[in-house]
């Protein structure tokens, strides 16, 4: 039975980790960039949320609706304003300017903050559970889950029923052609990474309240934000959410064989994924 | 005389450190229908690439409706209403038929084509809609990238190679419906390698040889011989 | 009709580079024991830093995740002389032997990603390093181990001695790494590794084994990257897997270095390492402001200058002070 529980838990923190991974498959699939400070703009999402919080004594769920088009509007800026200029063939500026991002984003929060670990204090949600069939969720987890359903769904059909998406895919396609559409490719860069950094805002928020967050902490997100990527297969948004539930059973199984397992165990089978599947279970798009 | 739709006037184009225009000198009138011919690698496709804007050129050297475009993004330009058809076609993969020919009139111009003229123009489009456009042969690829650029009603299109790599019938079948376009007073600018059936379409032509204008003139009464001169440079 | 490497600049910097090392050698009798740390602690930096040039400059694998060799060398040389028993002096050629071994099956993994790919699968590997590390019992887990006294009385008898030693070790290292660089880049493989970083589909219809080439790169660069490792944490005494591990020290600040000092040069590296201490050791009583300043310069000079410090002198001045690139030379005038 606890093994049961350990696959249900497992599941459950699996969709927090594609809450993590969504952002960065939709960026990959628009404009192939991998953002380093990924994982630090969670953390700095969760940050946000903190102060909102505190400042008008806003339960963290509600601060979400001050923090998405928060998060959104700075990814708008980020692209537009840096990220934009590093958007070549080369591999180097996008990495070298994100991973700058990254330290920025970790000291800024350092000065702001201090290194003391924080939580998002969401009262009663943070304990409540249901039971069935003997197993025990908690409420939070089961929310995350459904909240990453949700949001998967939601890019799904953004990225395959809507103009934007359509405009994505076009520029994605062939960036040169899909000028002669009239498309402004910074523009459209922009709003994905606005999306992108919007999903970040939900992930970050419910980090806060599951586990509570320090400047340090984006590496670790953006590192399961990739596997899950990565497990899934390139350009697949279900395909993110499956290897994010699959990571997070294997850390779950991991930490029940052995408490310092648990993480250790995420990264084998993401490194036995790519051993076996170098383009992850179900790929759609050409690395 | 009245200002020309599109001007053009000493028109220099790099590829990197490689001149591929050199002095370019054209000019087209509202609802004309004017062919670009010359031998491969005389430089028609890159006149069509700078006039989109895709390649950086003179700002002045290109005027629309007597304003100088040539500063102006591939996207600033498609905005004024010129369309580009690129050879190959290059239709975006991951979108269907029908995605394709939407995105084309996503600018949102204001004019006869739409989805249902395209399609009652080539009605296979109609039935191939909902597929990628790899399932689709290359006649009817070629279809599509021309439904795509009337989707955006442009004033001015721009058509790349037509006939490269497709069956007679299907050539022939392309020429048949590019009266109809031009008719409904669109101007149209049609790079051919196909010398004889550029010129049976079109009212006037530039033929480009080694980057230069080599000879223009109304393309009714131009001889064999002449077209051969300017054509291979002999 | 001649075709040479050397210039009369190059010859000169030789000159000049022969009197500067053996100035640098002579370093434990002219600087103080805080000068000579900071001088190991450098040229540990400037070898770091040449090394991921190598890399990513040359072979075009931009790895993020290099701080997995340092921690592993770190470990290594903690494992094999206070579990083992061995004296420092011979734990160090083994920590260079193991960290090529590791390497390989490493390489064979992560070559499967491209790119940016790549960039974040090599992290992985070091954060399974760390937490590896970090189930090591008998070397303190996740709170880490100090070197013992005993441990490091092998080295050398004696305090001054001992610095002096960690310091030629740190200096020994520096100089073999470049001249490394020098000769690998003058070889056969670097003329490969410069065809691959220009064109990489051209190099290989010129029939470069492009996998091979790059496999040996990376290879040798773990091997020198973990002995580079032993002599930071030789140096500092400690380990904990979060110190060993850490991607900000040991990555991110070094292509920092690269980036400002000039990638895809040898005089890049170096450079930058010097503005990285000089920034560091005026702005450190600042805190963590010198850290966003350091993210900040990178990414200015990423977009403004991506040829680094080092391309702007030589655009300016042509200036080049290692024999790499060919000249030819004595062609009759009027030819």
């Amino acid at each position: 039975m606890e093994w049961v529980n350990a696959v249900l838990q497992g599941t459950l923190l699996g969709g927090l980790y594609a809450l993590f991974a969504a952002g960065l498959s939709l960026i990959f699939g628009v404009m192939r960039l991998v953002n380093i400070a990924h994982g630090d703009l969670i953390v700095l999402a969760a940050y946000l949320a903190l102060s909102i919080t505190a400042g008008f004594g806003l339960h963290p769920l509600l601060a979400l609706l001050l923090v998405v088009p928060a998060m959104g509007l700075l990814g708008y800026a980020l692209q537009r304003g840096l990220i934009n200029f590093t958007m070549g063939g080369d591999i180097l500026p996008p990495l070298l300017v994100t991973f700058g991002l990254s330290v920025i984003i970790q000291n800024g929060l350092l000065m702001g903050y201090t290194a003391d670990p924080q939580k998002l204090q969401a009262g009663a949600l943070e304990t409540a559970s249901l039971t069935l069939l003997g197993l025990t969720a908690g409420v939070l987890p089961l929310l995350t889950f459904a909240l990453a359903v949700a949001v998967i769904g939601a890019l799904q059909w953004m990225f395959y029923r809507t103009a934007m998406g359509r405009a994505f895919r076009a520029t994605s396609d062939r960036q040169d052609v899909a000028l002669l559409m009239g498309l402004n490719r910074a523009h459209v860069f922009g709003l994905a990474m606005a999306l992108s950094l919007a999903v970040t805002a939900i992930a970050g928020v419910l980090l806060g309240i599951r586990t509570g967050f320090d400047p340090a902490g984006g590496g670790a997100r953006l590192i399961f934000g990739f596997e899950a990527v990565i497990i899934g297969g390139l350009g697949n948004l279900w395909g993110t959410l499956a290897g994010g539930v699959i990571l997070g059973i294997a850390q779950a199984i991991g930490g029940q064989i052995h408490p310092g397992l648990q993480i250790l165990a995420g990264h084998l089978v993401f490194l036995a994924v790519l051993a076996v599947r170098p383009r992850g279970l179900f790929p759609k798009m050409e690395g | 005389m009245a200002e020309p739709l599109l001007a053009i006037d000493r028109l220099d184009v790099f590829h990197g450190d490689f001149q591929a225009l050199y002095g370019v000198e054209a000019e087209i009138a509202a609802g004309e229908m004017v062919a670009v011919i010359g031998a491969n690698g005389a430089g028609k496709t890159t006149l069509l690439s700078a006039l989109a804007g895709l390649l950086p050129r003179p700002a002045a050297a290109i005027r629309w409706q007597g304003s100088p475009i040539g500063a102006l993004r591939a996207d600033r330009v498609a905005r004024l209403g010129i369309a580009l058809v690129p050879e190959g076609r290059l239709l975006f993969p991951s979108l269907t038929i029908e995605e394709n020919l939407i995105i084309g009139g996503r600018m949102g111009r204001r004019g006869p084509w739409g989805l249902e003229a395209v399609y009652r123009l080539f009605p296979i489009l109609r039935e191939r809609r909902a597929f990628a456009p790899a399932q689709l042969s290359g006649g009817q690829q070629q279809m599509a990238a021309i439904g795509r650029a009337l989707m955006a009603n442009p004033a001015l299109i721009l058509i790349d190679e037509i006939s490269l790599g497709l069956a007679p019938v299907v050539v022939r079948q392309l020429y048949e419906v590019l009266p109809a376009i031009v008719g409904e007073g669109m101007a149209a600018i049609v790079v051919e390698q196909d010398t004889s059936r550029a010129l049976s379409v079109s009212r006037r032509f530039y033929c480009l040889q080694e980057g230069r204008v080599a000879l223009a003139g109304a393309s009714g009464s131009v001889t064999r011989e002449a077209i051969g001169r300017a054509y291979f440079g002999v | 009709m001649d075709v040479t490497r050397a210039s009369r600049l190059t010859r000169l910097a030789g000159i000049a580079g022969l009197l500067l090392v053996v100035l640098l050698a002579l370093a434990p009798w002219w600087a103080g024991r805080a000068d000579l740390r900071l001088l190991g602690e450098v040229f540990l930096y400037m070898a770091l830093a040449t090394l991921w040039n190598l890399l990513a400059g040359y072979a075009g694998l931009v790895s993020v995740g290099q701080q997995a060799y340092v921690g592993l060398g770190g470990y290594l040389l903690f494992a094999l002389t206070i579990l083992a028993g061995l004296p420092v002096p011979l734990a160090l050629p083994l920590v260079l032997a193991a960290g090529a071994v590791v390497a390989v099956p490493v390489a064979l993994l992560i070559f499967r990603l491209r790119g940016a790919y790549f960039a974040i699968g090599s992290w992985v590997i070091a954060e399974v390093f760390r937490l590896v590390a970090a189930q090591v019992a008998a070397l303190g887990g996740g709170s880490g181990a100090s070197l013992p006294p005993a441990v490091v009385r092998t080295l050398a008898e004696g305090r001054d001695l001992r610095e002096a030693m960690a310091y030629w070790l740190a200096f020994g290292l520096a100089t073999a790494v470049l001249a490394a660089a020098v000769a690998i880049l003058r070889s056969r493989h670097g003329l490969a590794l410069t065809a691959i970083r220009d064109n990489e589909l051209a190099a290989k219809s010129l029939g470069i084994d492009i996998w091979r080439t790059k496999l040996l790169v990376y290879v040798a660069v773990g091997a020198l990257t973990a002995l580079a490792g032993a002599l930071i944490f030789l140096q500092k005494l400690r380990i904990s897997p979060d110190a060993a591990f850490a991607v900000n020290d040991w990555t991110a600040f070094v292509i920092f270095i690269v980036v400002i000092g000039g990638i895809g040069t040898l005089e890049g590296p170096i450079l930058g390492t010097l503005v990285f201490f000089a920034l560091r050791e005026t702005m450190a009583d600042l805190g963590t402001i010198y850290l966003i300043a350091l993210g900040a310069v990178a990414i200015a000079v990423m977009l403004k200058a991506p040829q680094g410090l080092w391309g702007l002198i030589r655009a300016r001045t042509g200036a080049e002070l290692f024999p790499l690139s060919r000249k030819v030379t004595g062609i009759p005038s009027g030819s």
